[in-house]
This record gives structure tokens, C-alpha cells and sequence, in this order.
């Protein structure tokens, strides 16, 4: 047996908050070979991050190694001097970060950061780097190889930006590449094409990678082996296939369990049924632009629609509409067969209070000054006109019905809630008003999955006991698979395709709803692979798309 | 020329010494001085010598009376300071407590400071000797109440030209300088808060005037604009002076408070676009449960450490047109104007230190204040700021 | 995308029309005097025939929207009208000499305010954007805490306060420098910067300070940023992080707070003047604003304010050029 890349024992991080050194990485060991795949995943606060910085002898400000050793081919980089650790990074052992478009330096064109590296290490002079770059860029499949390159990060969009990080990484032929969340900010018909890139480079140059994600399905592509974590504890580590078949922790298995979720379909819906809510022709513009053109589409009571399509899409903004944020410049929401006041200011307060909003960001949806209390009582005492004791029995009935409990919970401030309990709390919040109609906006896509899956499942227990209907807009198909009954799928502001979610999710599809569905990563470590070869190379993200 | 050669040379030799004392931890091993920079030992060096001239200067040059001063003062404000928050950390209800204990040492100085300020302001008819309008027989009496040099117990800091006892006047600064800046600032918060406010949740075109307004008002430097208008309410006040102190606090304020609008426009702003502010839009509420309900809640940090540099702000104002003549008008007594009469004393501190430090004292009572106040502000934005993270 | 030129020709015509609305401001300001100039010049006792008279040669008589722009005219021209003391010295002493006029006093003041205002700057700026830079880049060490100390009280103390403190220990005490500022026309340049230099250490204290407090946070937050991590990770010499990544990204920010703070130094330099008996602007203006000299005031408040606009808008072009999403649009 020979030696391995990276070999970590027994590693402890710790991080400074309110002048106390707290534990971020408690004792983990960590084995790589040469040309070996490694895929660290786990769900935020895991340590995942830090664990990838340190395996390059970096700690962030605020963060230091308070035990344990770091070797890379035989060199130990914890005490290491500081000349010794620039003498490897960028060159044998590189990185690639979350965010392309913040880390490349906004002052200089992306091959004067690729060369640099290369230049600065001596391996190569300019010239032969910028050739070298350009190669790189062929072969990651950028589009305009040749004088991509000569642009400044700004000009070039995220998916392409990422490609050439990892082009950058690649600069010096390193022996070891971290990875950390490559693909988490992208759409998912582009995040395919950047896996499919580095799988490929990865693999041609035979380099050892760590990559870091917290996307079962994303890792199962990539990854040799898994590694999973949990609030800086290692849970185990197997080959990708066995840790996909036959985890044998619990934790393991309750992370592969959420994707199974999926709720019994719903009897059809009554031929004469009047929609609860109906967007008629709906054309919607921002100032000059107009972002949607022509939307109709009905939501039957007791059902949930989901809405789904890339960021830019305007899924959000058909929400604007129906709430009344931003009158449509033609069309109409009608609410139980009538026609709702455009502007929100101009609605009655019972037509408000049937239309209610549950956001994305429960941080920014919840007063940070307020109780929880408070925030549950308003609607309660605005609408309902409930005051003192009566108001307090009821948001403790809210409190029950979203399973928290009432005597803990009814004096908090947000900031003491954990980011589902705050979901669940902007749940109650719309509950309160006792509407027919809610919109969920993204509501789970902040969230770890463990802890979407449960948001997931109260939103359909709520729906079953209160004849509730939504609308679910959202990017993730597999929120859409957990509770939808219908699916409307939006791109470019129009309504490409809509109708039953069985109906949806098979073929034949339009040719969008297609890719949008094909893209979706499934855990299957062969799901790449497959797909590569369905499509054909050339035929993958952007390309795809710009072919319809 | 010969004094940047000296400086040079200085630098120089620190590096020189900086370097040697590097290189003889090196050879006791150890981390800590191998990834040592230069500059850092620079640093260690440049601080050592600092301490050995003060410690030179404290204890061997008999004629460096003011930096012995200056020394004891820092060393015993900083004993207080120690001592206030020792204090804090024992005394009073849970919550103050907690506070005292994460704070900074420079913080408890701070809010110990203007705790003094604040009493001798309130209570300064009790605790000043003499009112501040009295006039005493006994002109240009010397500090120190010695009466072999010119001075006189009855009045520890002397009297000024025209029989006035100073240290009575010093303490009835506080009140009116202070006073008057306090009360500045409240009127600026009132005016242009409500209007920041008003322009970040309403929008539109009032949002628009104001803003634009206020624009053009920034564009004329603070204190160049203050002097235009005081100069004009000096020919309004004509001969009452009272009046054209209650011009100036008006004056100030209006200036003031754009900077105030500035703030509770941008805070407000960031706040309105919040999605809880849209739930609450949504709902149907009013604008009042809007501003006094979500809004200001959330705005009271920044607008609180906001109020401590505008007082600061205002009070240097305040006192800069006294200094310059035409700010609070005597008989009230006031630090700028002391400062302005007080100021040829300087020359004599050589024969007597205590009488050119009157001048000092005056403008060190102001510039205490605002030290004090900024510190606490700084501590303030630092703790909301490290919250965030 | 807009083009950099469209941009840089917007921010003039704002400051052109801020500059406009702000000379309207200030005429108001000094209409809204009680009485008017002539009163003000020839006191309570003088009869209604003399008023009348003075009313009539300064143009008193025509309406205030026509006296405006008569008075923009002229300024336009370099023609600030004339100045109401020297006026009353000239008839007093029978004398009709050049200096009466408003212009012809601010001139010589003007070059002397500059000159100080040059050497503070000359000073301060260096020295405060590397002690801001250092304290930066050690942040957190002993030398950022001294640092945040000192500044701190030299932000919050008053400019006379710091003028009293250096004439003691610089000028009585250890008579180094003189503590009045008295500066002739026939001077060589190095007796003008002896005699400017206590002056223009106080502004530098004051400047320095708040520059190397915005300098400080400025490239603190600068290297935050991921891409200064993403430097360091692709193992480059600090030396190069800091030269080719910070500084082409700090150079917006440090430019604007150059210009903040020269800015400051124009409210500064007037208490500072008074202190040491400097004859700048400064202390012309607070002269005339004790002697009620309104053409005087008028014409220095404009200055004031075009020097400040001036900068403000300097310091927003050149952070727009530096820029590169704008020097490089899609």
C-alpha cells in the first residue's frame, strides 16, 4: 500500500465567537489517494467547509487548529512555515470556491488570474499558460474558447465563470483539487454542464479531488467514495455505491429517506368546481420590461399548484400579482369566481385576508423585535378582532397545530429559533388569518433537507385537515414531486407547459419541461453518465437551451 | 531638516534592533519567531522605546510638568474606568450586569464619563462655588489658591478679568454647553427622523423633494453654512442675546438634521424592503402601526448610535462658533468662549503651568465628552456589527 | 449599458445645478436680513436720503429675482462686489484704493488657504493611508487598538483644542515653531512652510485621523472578500495579494475618502486660522461674519461651497473610473 495523498488524523478546528473558543471540527480522520474522488457531505454548520480549507493548511480569520495533523505527500502543514504552505498551494494543491463571481478578483481579466499561478510558481511562462489556459478552456467546453479568456469576470455568466475556476485550478496540474459547493448557486440545467466538465477533467488528469457539497445526488456523480458529516463529526465513510445502497447509520438513511417523500395523488377535480384562484391573461412589467406575457392558470381548492422555472423565470412575480403587489398591466385574479382589486391597497380586508404568503427567507419574514407572540397574534387580533385572553388561546392552538410547543415558544424572539422553527412560525403567521389560499414562496430551499422534508410534510398535513390550497413556487423538482397535485412550468416570463403532476412527469413532454426535468440529478451515480449519452456532448446546459 | 534626518535615523535603528531581537529568539527555536515579520518586531521595538522615553520623561525631566499630568491623568481615569466596571459587574439589576461584563475597558470610561458630565450638568447650581454671573472683587486671581503667588482658596482656579470665579464657570459650562447641545440634537433627531421616516415608507415624490432638498443643503459645508446664518440672526437678535442663542440651537438643528434625514432614511429604507414589512403591508395595516410598530423597532441601534455622533458633532459645532465669537453669548459661561479668553494664558507655561493649563482645561472638557461619547458609540456599532456575523 | 462618459457628463451637470440651487440658498439666506445692505452699512442714525442713496448705487431698488442674477453675473466675472468695511475705511480715510472690492481681498487670502490646506494634505495623506493601510492589515494587534484610541480622541477633540495642545508643547515650551502664523507676500517658500507648519500639523492630526479610520475600514472590508482568499489560496506573497489584488480594488474607496476628507479640511481650516492669526479665508470670513461684511460673506460662503462641491464631485468621477465593471461594460 502506498501512501496516501492526504492523510488527516484526529482533527480539531475551533471557532472564536463571543470571546470563547468553540469546537467546529471535533477529531476527524481522513484518507486520500492519488486520483481519488472524495465527496464531503453534510448539512450546514457540518464543518464541511472548514474541513476543505484545512485540508490545505488554511484556517479562515476567527478559526484556528487546536489538534490533530494535516499531511499532504508526506509533508505535515499544521506547523508549518508560511513559505512552505505558498510553496504548495495553487500549485499541487488548489481550490475552487462557492462563488465564482466573487472570487475572481473584479480588476483583471480571467486569464491574467489564470496565469498567474503558473507564472508566479514557475511552472510555466506566460505564454505557455495563456496557451495552456486556452486548452483548458476547450476542453471544459466553454463557448468562445479562444477569447473567453480575454474577458473580465463581470462579462461572463456564473456557469462559465465556474468552468474557468476550474480551469484555474487546474493551471499548475495540482495533485489535489477542493471543491466547495462548485455548483450550489447554479440553475439546474446549468449546474449539469459544469458537473459534467470537471467530472471530465478530473478525470483525464488523473487528479485527486475533495469535493464538497451538500446534494446527495450532485455527490453520488462525482464522488468515489462519501464521507458523510454532522456538526463536525464524521457519520461514516463507504464507497459511493454501498454508501447509496446500504448506509448503515441512522442519520445516513433519514438523509436518503427524504427524497422518497411523496404524498398519495388526489381524486380529479370536479368538472364544475370553481377555482378558488384564477389568473386570467396576466401581463406584468417592471418599468420598461415586461416580465410576464400572458399567464392564465386555475388553482382548485384543497390542491396545491406548484410553480416552477429557473431563477429570471417570474415565477415570483406571478405571486406579486396575485397578492396585489404589482398590478398586472392587463388581465385579471379572480378569487372565487370574482375579479380582485389589482393594487393590494385597494382590497378589502377579508379579501386580503384569504390570500395569505409564506417567503423564502424566514429571517427577513419575521420582526426580529417582535415575540413570537406578537408576530402570531396580529393577524389574529387584525382580522378575527380576538383581544387578551381569547387571542392568547389562539395562538397557542396556532402554536400546536405547526408542533411547537406553546408554553416555550409563545415569549421567543425569532432569533432564538432555529431556520425551521422560523418557517414554521411564518406558517402560523399565515394560518392566523384562517385563509382559503396561501402562496410558498421557495419556503424550503434555505433550509437543510431534513428539515425541509418536515416543512414539507406539516404544509401537507395542514392542507388535508384544513382544505387548504397553495401555490408552491419553487426550482426544486422535488418539492414539486413531495406535494403537488398540478404544475404550471414557467420560462422567460411565459407558461411553457401545464397540467397534472403524473401527467407532467411523463413523457412526452415539451422539450423545456424536459430538460428542466432531465437535469434534475437523481441518485443513481450512473444518472451522469446516462444522461451525457442521451444528450451527446455538444448537446448538454446553455447548448440546449439555445437550441429551442 | 536636521529633524527628519533624526527621524530617519530613529526608524532606522529600531529596524536595526527589531532585526537582532529577532534573530536571538530564532535561536531559542520555537514558532513565534520564525514566521515573526519585520515589521512586527519593528513594532515591539518602536513600543519599547515609546515606554522608556515615557518612563524617562515621567521620572527624570524635572521641567515635563504637563506630560506628568497627562500620564497621571490617563493612569487614573483609567484606575476609574477599571474600577466603574468592577462596579457595574456587581451592582444593579441582571441585564446591566451582563452588559458591564463583555464590556471593553474603553466603553466603561465612556459611559462613566458622561455619567460625571451629566451630573455636574443637572446639579451644577449645587456643586459650583460661586454662581456664574458673579462677580467678585478680586481680578485675574491666579489658579492654585496659594496666596503667596497670586491666588486665593476661596477660588482654586482664580478669577478672570473682570472678577468671575472659574472654576464655578468651568462647572456651569457643562450645563450650558452641553445643555444646549443635548437639546440641538434631540430637536435635529425629532425633525429630520420623523422625515427620513416618512420618505423611506411613503416613496414617491416626497420622497423625491426632500431628498433633493436635503441634497443641496449637504452641499454647503456644515459649520461655513452655520456662521452664514448666525450672522444673519445676529442682525435679527440685534441687541438681545439670549436670542440669538435660541437661533443658533435652531440653526444647528435645521443643519443637523439633514444628516439625521440622511440616516433614518437609509435605515428605514433597508428596513421597508423587508418581506415582514410586505406581510404586514399585506395584511392591510396603516402607515402609523407601520413607522411606530415594525419600523422603529428595528432602527433604534443605528439611530441610537447615530444620536451619540450627532451630539458629538453638535456640540463641536456648538463649540466652534463660540470659540469663533459668535455662538452662546455671555453672560451664560460656556467652554468655546472660555477657551477664546483663557487662550493668551498659554504663554505663561513656563512660569506657571497651572495658569496656561486653564485654557486646556476648558477644551480638554470638551474634547473628554466627546472621546467619552464616542467610545460608547464605537463599543455600540462594534457589538451590533459583531451580532451580524 | 450606460457609457462611462454619459455618466461622468451627468455627475457635472448635477454638480453645475447643485452648485446653481446652492448660490440661490445662499442669496435668500442673506435677503432674509432685516432691513437690507444699506441700513446694515450706515448703521440706525443715518437719514433716509443717504439710505436712498446707497440703495440706488448698490442696486437695492430692483426687484431680488434681477439683483440675483446681476450678482451670479458679476461673480461669474470675478466681480464679488465691494466690500462694506473696507467701503466704510475708505470714506473714512478719503482714500478710493483697489482693495475695496470683495474679490481683491479674497485673492492674496485664497492662495494662503490653499497653501495650507496643500501642506496638510501633503502631509496627511501619506502618512494616513499607511497607518491605515498597517492597521488594516494587523488588525485586531496591539498597534490596531493604540490606533483606534488615538484617533478616536483626535476625531473627538476640537481643533482648538489640538491648536492649544501643539502651541504649548511645540511653540511655548520648546520653541520649535512659531506660534502666529503672520505670512508676508516677500517670504521664501521656506519661511512660509515654517510659519504654516503648526497650523497644518493640527489639520493633519484632525485628517489624518478620520482618513486612517475610513482607510482602515475600507480595506478590512476589501480583504474579506473572497477573492483576496482565493489569492492567498492560489499561494501568492502577501506582497502580491496586497499590490495586485487589494490595492486596484481599493483604489475607489481610498480615493473617496482623500476627497471626504480634504473636504473636511475646508470647515477645519477656519477655526484653525483664527487660533493662529493665519491670513487665509477662513479668518476673513469669520471676521466678516463678526462685522456683519455680507458681500464678504456671500462671496467666501460660495467658495467655500463650490471647493466642497468640487471635490464631492472628484471623488465620484474618479471612483467611477476606477471602476472596471464600468471602464469594461458587456
Amino acid at each position: 500500500m502506498t501512501q496516501p495523498l492526504l492523510k488527516i488524523r484526529g482533527l480539531k478546528i475551533e471557532g472564536r465567537s463571543d470571546e470563547t473558543w468553540t469546537p467546529i471540527i471535533n477529531g476527524i480522520d481522513l484518507d486520500l489517494n492519488r486520483g481519488d474522488v472524495l465527496g464531503l457531505i453534510g448539512e450546514s454548520g457540518a464543518g464541511k467547509s472548514t474541513l476543505g480549507l484545512a485540508a490545505m493548511g488554511f484556517t479562515r480569520d476567527g478559526c484556528r487548529i487546536s489538534a490533530g495533523s494535516v499531511e499532504f505527500d508526506g509533508i505535515e502543514l499544521v506547523n508549518a512555515s508560511a513559505a512552505v504552505k505558498r510553496a504548495l498551494l495553487g500549485k499541487r494543491i488548489a481550490y475552487v470556491a462557492q462563488s465564482a463571481a466573487a472570487s475572481f478578483n473584479p480588476a483583471h481579466r480571467l486569464i491574467d488570474q489564470h496565469t498567474e499561478g503558473p507564472v508566479q510558481h514557475g511552472v510555466m511562462s506566460r505564454a505557455e499558460s495563456e496557451a495552456d489556459g486556452i486548452e483548458l478552456y476547450r476542453k471544459l467546453r466553454l463557448p468562445n474558447a479562444d477569447d473567453i479568456g480575454f474577458r473580465y469576470p463581470h462579462q461572463v455568466s456564473g456557469g462559465q465563470l465556474q468552468r474557468a475556476m476550474t480551469a484555474m485550478a487546474m493551471s499548475c496540474r495540482p495533485d489535489l483539487i477542493i471543491f466547495d459547493e462548485p455548483t450550489t448557486a447554479l440553475d439546474v440545467t446549468t449546474q449539469i454542464e459544469v458537473l459534467a466538465a470537471i467530472r471530465d477533467i478530473v478525470q483525464q488528469f488523473d487528479t485527486a479531488a475533495v469535493y464538497i457539497t451538500h446534494d446527495l445526488a450532485v455527490v453520488a456523480q462525482m464522488a468515489d467514495r462519501i464521507k458523510v458529516l454532522l456538526q463536525g463529526d464524521e457519520v461514516e465513510e463507504a464507497d459511493t455505491r454501498t454508501m447509496l445502497s446500504a448506509p448503515t447509520e441512522e442519520y445516513t438513511k433519514s438523509l436518503w429517506a427524504v427524497r422518497r417523500f411523496q404524498r398519495p395523488a388526489k381524486p380529479a377535480i370536479p368538472a364544475d368546481a370553481t377555482p378558488v384562484v384564477s389568473v386570467r391573461g396576466i401581463t406584468a412589467a417592471y418599468a420598461a420590461t415586461t416580465v410576464l406575457h400572458d399567464i392564465s392558470f386555475d388553482m382548485y381548492a384543497g390542491r396545491t399548484v406548484a410553480v416552477v422555472g429557473e431563477s429570471g423565470s417570474g415565477k415570483s412575480t406571478v405571486a406579486r400579482c396575485i397578492t396585489g403587489l404589482l398590478p398586472p398591466k392587463s388581465g385579471a385574479i379572480e378569487f372565487m369566481g370574482t375579479a380582485l382589486p389589482a393594487d393590494y391597497r385597494k382590497r378589502s380586508k377579508d379579501q386580503l385576508r384569504q390570500i395569505q404568503m409564506i417567503y423564502q427567507m424566514a429571517d427577513t419574514a419575521l420582526n426580529p423585535r417582535k415575540t413570537i407572540g406578537q408576530i402570531i397574534g396580529r393577524p389574529v387580533e387584525f382580522y378575527l378582532g380576538l383581544k387578551g385572553a381569547k387571542r392568547r388561546a389562539r395562538v397557542e392552538d396556532l402554536l400546536n397545530l405547526i408542533e411547537l410547543e406553546p408554553k416555550i415558544y409563545f415569549d421567543r424572539l425569532p432569533s432564538e429559533l432555529s431556520g425551521g422553527q422560523k418557517q414554521r412560525i411564518g406558517i402560523a403567521r399565515a394560518l392566523a388569518a384562517e385563509p382559503q389560499f396561501i402562496i410558498c414562496d421557495e419556503v424550503t430551499s434555505a433550509l437543510d433537507q431534513l428539515v425541509a422534508e418536515g416543512i414539507l410534510k406539516l404544509l401537507a398535513r395542514l392542507q388535508d385537515e384544513l382544505g387548504l390550497t397553495y401555490m408552491v413556487i419553487t426550482h426544486d423538482l422535488a418539492t414539486v414531486r413531495a406535494i403537488a397535485d398540478e404544475m404550471v412550468v414557467m420560462k422567460d416570463g411565459r407558461v411553457v407547459e401545464q397540467g397534472g403532476k403524473e401527467q407532467m412527469f411523463a413523457p412526452p413532454h415539451h422539450p423545456y419541461t424536459d430538460l428542466l426535468l432531465s437535469s434534475v440529478p437523481e441518485m443513481d451515480p450512473d444518472w451522469l453518465t446516462c444522461l451525457l449519452e442521451e444528450r451527446g456532448v455538444d448537446n448538454i446546459g446553455d447548448a440546449a437551451v439555445g437550441k429551442m | 531638516m536636521t529633524m527628519l534626518v533624526w527621524i530617519v535615523g530613529c526608524v532606522a535603528a529600531l529596524i536595526g534592533a527589531g532585526w537582532v531581537f529577532r534573530f536571538i529568539g530564532r535561536l531559542t527555536g520555537g514558532t513565534v519567531f520564525r514566521d515573526m515579520e519585520i515589521a512586527t518586531a519593528f513594532g515591539y521595538m518602536l513600543a519599547l522605546a515609546s515606554v522608556g522615553l515615557g518612563v524617562w520623561l515621567f521620572f527624570f525631566v524635572e521641567a515635563a510638568v504637563f506630560f506628568r499630568w497627562a500620564v497621571q491623568g490617563f493612569i487614573g481615569f483609567a484606575i476609574a474606568a477599571f474600577l466603574f466596571r468592577l462596579l457595574g459587574r456587581h451592582l444593579g439589576p441582571n441585564s446591566t450586569r451582563r452588559l458591564f461584563r463583555q464590556m471593553p475597558l474603553t466603553a466603561s470610561f465612556g459611559i462613566m464619563i458622561v455619567l460625571i458630565y451629566a451630573i455636574l450638568a443637572i446639579f451644577a447650581g449645587a456643586i459650583a462655588p460661586h454662581g456664574q454671573e458673579e462677580v467678585f472683587a478680586q481680578v485675574n486671581l491666579l489658579p492654585g489658591g496659594n496666596v503667596a503667588m497670586g491666588g486665593d482658596p476661596a477660588f482654586p482656579l482664580g478669577t478672570d478679568q473682570i472678577g468671575r470665579d472659574l472654576l464655578s464657570r468651568l462647572i456651569y459650562g457643562a450645563q450650558n454647553t452641553v445643555g444646549i447641545a443635548f437639546a440641538t440634537t434631540v430637536i435635529a433627531f425629532l425633525l429630520g427622523g420623523t422625515l427620513g421616516f416618512l420618505a423611506a415608507t411613503l416613496g414617491g415624490w416626497l420622497d423625491q423633494l426632500l431628498s433633493r432638498m436635503v441634497d443641496v443643503l449637504m452641499a454647503i459645508p456644515s459649520l461655513i453654512f452655520a456662521l452664514l446664518l448666525m450672522t444673519i440672526a445676529s442682525a435679527w437678535a440685534g441687541s438681545q442675546q439670549q436670542l440669538l442663542t435660541v437661533y443658533m440651537i435652531l440653526i444647528i438643528a435645521v443643519i443637523d438634521s439633514t444628516r439625521v434625514y440622511r440616516l433614518a432614511r437609509a435605515v428605514g429604507g433597508n428596513i421597508v424592503v423587508m418581506d415582514y414589512i410586505e406581510a404586514a403591508k399585506l395584511r392591510g395595516e396603516g402607515l402609523l402601526y407601520l413607522i411606530f410598530k415594525e419600523i422603529l423597532p428595528n432602527a433604534m441601534a443605528p439611530l441610537l448610535a447615530e444620536f451619540g455622533l450627532r451630539f458629538c458633532f453638535v456640540f463641536l459645532t456648538i463649540a466652534s462658533l463660540s470659540f469663533l465669537g459668535v455662538g452662546i453669548q455671555p453672560p451664560l459661561a460656556d467652554w468655546g468662549t472660555m477657551v477664546r479668553d483663557l487662550s493668551q494664558f498659554i504663554n505663561f507655561a513656563a512660569f506657571s503651568p497651572l495658569t496656561a493649563a486653564l485654557p486646556l482645561m476648558a477644551a480638554g472638557a470638551i474634547a473628554l465628552l466627546t472621546v467619552a461619547v464616542n467610545f460608547v458609540v464605537d463599543w455600540m456599532l462594534q457589538k451590533s456589527s459583531g451580532l451580524k456575523e | 449599458m450606460v457609457s462611462v462618459t454619459r455618466i461622468v457628463l451627468q455627475r457635472l451637470v448635477l454638480g453645475l445645478l447643485t452648485l446653481f440651487v446652492v448660490s440661490i440658498v445662499i442669496f435668500i439666506a442673506v435677503n432674509m436680513l432685516p432691513g437690507d445692505f444699506a441700513q446694515a452699512i450706515l448703521g440706525q442714525g443715518a437719514t433716509p436720503e443717504a439710505v436712498e442713496a446707497i440703495r440706488r448705487d448698490l442696486g437695492l431698488d430692483q426687484p431680488p429675482v434681477i439683483r440675483y442674477f446681476q450678482w451670479l453675473g458679476r461673480a461669474l466675472q470675478g466681480d464679488l462686489g465691494s466690500s462694506f468695511a473696507q467701503a466704510n475705511f475708505a470714506n473714512f480715510t478719503g482714500t478710493e484704493s483697489g482693495a475695496t472690492t470683495v474679490a481683491a481681498q479674497i485673492a492674496p487670502r485664497f492662495a494662503n488657504t490653499m497653501f495650507l490646506a496643500g501642506v496638510t494634505a501633503a502631509i496627511a495623506v501619506p502618512v494616513s493611508l499607511v497607518l491605515g493601510i498597517l492597521a488594516a492589515l494587523y488588525r485586531n494587534s496591539a498597534f490596531d487598538r493604540v490606533a483606534n484610541i488615538f484617533t478616536l480622541s483626535s476625531i473627538s477633540s476640537p481643533e482648538f483644542f489640538l491648536a492649544y495642545v501643539l502651541i504649548l508643547f511645540l511653540a511655548v515650551l520648546n520653541p520649535l515653531l512659531p506660534s502666529l502664523s503672520n505670512i508676508y507676500s516677500d517670504m521664501t517658500l521656506g519661511q512660509r512652510v515654517e510659519r504654516t507648519l503648526l497650523p497644518a500639523l493640527t489639520l493633519t492630526l484632525v485628517v489624518t485621523a478620520h482618513m486612517m479610520r475610513m482607510t482602515r475600514a475600507a480595506i478590512i472590508n476589501l480583504l474579506a472578500s473572497p477573492y483576496i482568499e482565493m489569492a492567498r489560496l492560489k499561494g501568492l506573497s502577501p506582497l502580491r495579494v496586497i499590490v495586485h489584488h487589494a490595492l486596484p480594488n481599493a483604489l475607489a474607496p481610498i480615493i473617496n475618502v482623500i476627497a471626504l476628507n480634504l473636504a473636511y479640511l475646508i470647515t477645519g481650516v477656519v477655526v484653525v486660522e483664527v487660533v493662529f492669526v493665519y491670513p487665509g479665508i477662513g479668518q476673513l470670513f469669520v471676521d466678516a461674519v463678526k462685522i456683519r461684511d455680507i458681500p464678504m460673506v456671500q462671496a467666501c460662503c460660495l467658495i467655500f461651497a463650490a471647493a466642497y462641491i468640487l471635490l464631492n464631485f472628484s471623488a465620484d468621477i474618479l471612483s467611477i473610473l476606477s471602476n472596471p465593471r464600468l471602464r469594461h461594460p458587456k
